[in-house]
């Protein structure tokens, strides 16, 4: 059944080619765990992806509940957490697949750094993972702001007022980023959007080059 | 022998199996408590409505339609706000009648003994829709149904209204 809609589709589109060129490449005998053990090293990049996944597909079902608003925000959190069905199972996989992803992304950067995977020619592919590192702490500087509890609400004060210290540009930074002079119902809305559309947009198209450089190049050569 | 060769199942296939089935299982674990939050509202069997003191007590009745206003707290989610609503509510011989102001045939609010011309009957005055005492819509008047009514609860000689039902 399903092999025949596959080829019902296939027949006319011919789209084979395309997850074959996607999906077939060697993978070489020192970065396969099953030769040796120590290879698992090679894994925590697609781990990271895997959680970044994760997180989209929860964050995606928790904006059917959560409101981006001074008012309502906690108590919208609230509700998603106590009164909902899995919503506690939901926000806690966002929660905790937050921090995870740090930890992740820490391993695969240790692991490129010891086996010298950023040198020629792959510094550009170094370049974005450093740029996708901080577009994943700005998701998570973004999304802890959103609960609008005493926690979320201090750590954003304390995280404004180091991006107001920075020489020169601090003061615009600081207004920049919280829409204004106030922390509230700006700020808020503006993390917001920051957290749902601005970052995980410019995430998708850095993954992208990041895997498109990875296929071109090769992994690169045992130690 | 032949039979035994048509069921083997090659090192390809086993490997597609096998990753398929892990695969699926991990993706049903990530994607079914997602998809149940997402479901919850359409889950979550309807709750009734609690019962609210509309603030007269039974010997205030007369058989008399009077209307009464009053609040019900609506509950939405996250938001919980005070809802204004009215009744007509009179005492049919032990009984005691709540009826819904809502005309039925598009949501104006009908009066009691309002219009000269209808005496004793609820009017409605957007489409000249009537009804009875009891409720019944007249026939030849736009309405199609009954005025809806109220669950009525009498607690210490007070009366109570809980939610709003639909007569055919």
């Amino acid at each position: 059944m399903l092999q025949k809609l596959y080829d019902w589709v296939d027949e006319r589109l011919d789209i084979t080619p395309m997850w074959r060129d996607i999906a077939d490449h060697e993978v070489p005998e020192h970065v396969n765990p099953a030769h040796h053990f120590s290879a698992f090293v090679y894994c925590f990049g697609g781990l990271t992806f895997f959680v970044v996944v994760i997180q989209i597909l929860s964050g995606m079902f928790l904006t059917m509940y959560y409101v981006p608003d001074i008012i309502h925000a906690y108590e919208s959190v609230y509700y998603l957490q106590n009164e909902v069905t899995h919503g506690m199972i939901v926000r806690g996989m966002h929660h905790w697949g937050a921090s995870l992803v740090i930890v992740m992304m820490f391993l695969h950067t240790l692991r490129v750094f010891f086996t010298g995977s950023y040198k020629k020619p792959r510094e550009l592919n170094w370049v974005v993972g450093v740029l996708l590192f901080f577009v994943i702490l700005g998701l998570g500087f973004t999304g802890y702001l959103l609960p609008w509890d005493m926690k979320a609400y201090f750590a954003t004060v304390v995280g404004l007022e180091i991006a107001e210290s920075a020489p020169v540009i601090g003061g615009f930074a600081r207004t920049l980023l919280a829409g204004g002079e106030l922390i509230g119902a700006q700020t808020l809305a503006r993390f917001f959007a920051i957290h749902v559309f601005f970052l995980p947009g410019a995430l998708l198209g850095l993954l992208g080059a990041h895997f498109y450089m990875i296929r071109k190049q090769g992994i690169s050569g045992p130690l | 022998m032949s039979n035994e060769k048509r069921h083997r199942v090659s090192r390809r296939q086993f490997l597609t199996y096998t990753l398929t089935g892990v695969g699926g299982f991990m993706a049903a674990g990530m994607l079914s408590p997602m998809v149940r939050m997402a479901l919850d509202p359409a889950l979550e069997a309807g709750a009734d409505s609690e019962f609210v003191s509309i603030g007269i007590s039974e010997d205030e009745l007369t058989d008399e339609p009077q209307r009464v206003d009053f609040q019900m707290e609506l509950e939405d989610g996250w938001y919980t706000s005070e809802q204004a609503r009215s009744a007509w509510i009179y005492k049919e011989g032990d009984e005691i009648i709540a009826l819904s102001p809502t005309c039925t045939h598009l949501g104006c609010t009908v009066n009691w003994d309002s219009n000269e011309n209808f005496p004793e009957q609820f009017y409605c005055p957007c489409h000249d829709g009537r009804f009875e005492r009891d409720g019944t819509n007249i026939e030849g008047t736009p309405p199609t149904r009954p005025l809806d009514i109220y669950d009525v609860e009498v607690r210490d000689g007070a009366i109570y209204l809980g939610q709003i039902n639909q007569r055919s």
